[in-house]
């Protein structure tokens, strides 16, 4: 048995789609595949690849248009026959072949508050239950693979890169601001800087996210519930306001 | 920000590398929205055949009697469900993929041009006050529920037939779908970032964590519901203009 692979060869001024085929192996994944193409057809094929494992989410790409990761992609997912087609994710600039530039990605992640814990208790140190952390251990899944940011319409189609900061970054700053210890407000940092409001919850990015997170429901909407609380909410910015706290 | 060239990944409506049948889920969820909407809509301008004995159509509960409104009761009663419906998390996804195709599925091209803006400005930026729609619907609760016990009763005497059960199961579908909502997930609890400090916060949570099992099936409901209230509105409907007759079971 044997799969065609079309993959895309080529940088971002110039490049195309080249046919390789591969032989298939029982439990073969896509990366497997791209590996048999880099030792014995194209050894200049450029991959990011690190733990093979759905662990380091390195592998991210698009096979046959879908954001995923190569390595957990079964070759045998595929209809028989049918060519496989490998891109670069197409939300970031394209460096090589199936490697993208995600840099942009990690100066989104700097400019987030950072934890800021409570003061400590008497005996000087901080004590959490678990109850209190569970919603927020959801969140710590994430392996940054950026397949919720390459499929995120906003970055993806509109490129509004200037003014939102994507799933994955909204899913680290629920694990900030929903966790028991913090003390930093991120209202106002959620509303201009992560730009919320851009996200137009359809859900994409928990349809892609290889760690199962509810991307959507469990952190995107109840941080737009906070920032509504926040500034948009009248009842409680007139409460805020007889209490003295606005 | 430079991508792949456009020539070998071309960009713009419906441009994907996608081999599934992507458009199948918005074209059906778009009809059948179509289908719920329109329905509704000539039914809440009929303003006849909503009752029938012990039964009311969900569409004009709680029932309104003034003659002196200008409009059918009907579209004054269905306003405030019709925004918390146009505003729902849920919904909000099913429209603005299968009617603004903003997207019309994942890593698929788009219609819309020009500056894209979500919900940062007016109109969409009205999204942001559900929670108020949520309020409003759920004052329409106890209404429903009275309209279920209206319908056991026949002549003065307690009794169930076909249409207690959809009515019954119309309020059930609405009840589950309104205490579903997000933003009541939110108020209930959500908002907390500890739930072991107190007894209130430990209830919080209590009512957070069941908020959170009906929310996972939040879709499931708003289709529901969506199904049954036009299915108690038509039985309701066939009923008072003769067209069926109701089956009474006990």
């Amino acid at each position: 048995m044997e799969a065609v692979l079309k993959i895309f060869r080529g940088d971002a001024t110039s490049g195309a789609f080249r046919d390789y085929t591969v032989p298939l192996d029982e439990g073969m994944v896509v990366l497997d595949a791209v590996h048999w193409v880099q030792a014995h057809q194209a050894s200049d094929l450029a991959c990011r690849w690190n733990c093979k494992a759905g662990r380091c989410g390195s592998c991210s790409a698009e096979v046959n248009g879908k954001p995923r990761l190569m390595c957990m992609t079964r070759m045998d997912h595929f209809p028989p026959g049918e060519p496989i087609t490998l891109a670069p994710m197409k939300a970031f600039p394209v460096l090589k072949d199936l490697v993208c530039d995600v840099s942009w990605n990690y100066s989104v992640n700097r400019r987030i508050p950072a934890f800021k814990p409570a003061p400590p208790e008497a005996d000087g140190t901080w004590r959490m239950q678990q109850v209190d952390i569970d919603r927020v251990q959801e969140f710590r899944k994430c392996i940054e693979c950026f397949l919720c940011q390459d499929v995120c319409h906003v970055l993806r189609d509109h490129d509004r890169k200037d003014s939102f900061a994507g799933p994955r970054f909204l899913v680290r700053l629920a694990g900030l601001e929903m966790h028991p210890l913090d003390v930093e407000s991120r209202g106002a940092h959620l509303k201009e800087e992560a730009g919320i409001g851009f996200c137009n919850i359809t859900k994409c990015c928990t349809e892609v996210c290889p760690e199962s997170i509810h991307i959507t429901d469990n952190a995107i909407i109840p941080l737009k519930e906070r920032v509504v609380d926040e500034f948009y909410d009248p009842l409680r910015r007139l409460w805020r306001r007889l209490r003295g706290s606005a | 920000m430079v991508a792949v060239p456009a020539e070998v990944r071309p960009r713009g409506f419906a441009a994907t590398e996608r081999r599934d049948a992507w458009w199948v889920a918005p074209l059906l969820q778009g009809l059948m929205l179509a289908v719920f909407i329109s329905y509704a809509t000539w039914a809440a301008l009929q303003n006849a055949n909503y009752h029938w004995g012990g039964y009311l159509s969900p569409l004009y509960s709680p029932l309104i009697t003034a003659d002196w409104i200008p409009v059918p009761p009907s579209l004054l009663i269905l306003l405030p469900p019709v925004l918390f419906r146009a505003t729902c998390y849920y919904y909000r996804k099913a429209y603005y993929r299968s009617y603004f195709l903003d997207p019309p599925a994942c890593a698929v091209g788009e219609l819309r041009a020009g500056r894209y803006r979500g919900e940062t400005a007016f109109p969409l930026v009205l999204q942001n006050l559900h929670r108020y729609l949520f309020y409003a619907t759920f004052l329409y609760l106890p209404f429903l529920w009275s309209d279920v016990v209206h319908a056991t009763r026949f002549g003065g005497s307690f009794g169930i037939g076909l249409g207690t059960l959809v009515i019954l199961a119309n309020t059930t579908a609405l009840t589950f779908y309104s205490f579903s909502c997000h933003s009541a997930r939110h108020l209930v609890g959500g908002g907390l970032d500890c739930f072991s400090r107190t007894a209130a916060s430990r209830a919080c949570h209590a009512a957070w964590k069941g908020a959170s099992v009906l929310n996972a099936r939040h879709m499931l409901f708003a289709w529901m519901s969506f199904f049954t209230v036009c299915s108690a509105d038509l039985y309701v409907r066939l009923l008072a203009s003769g067209v069926i007759h109701d089956v009474r079971l006990l």
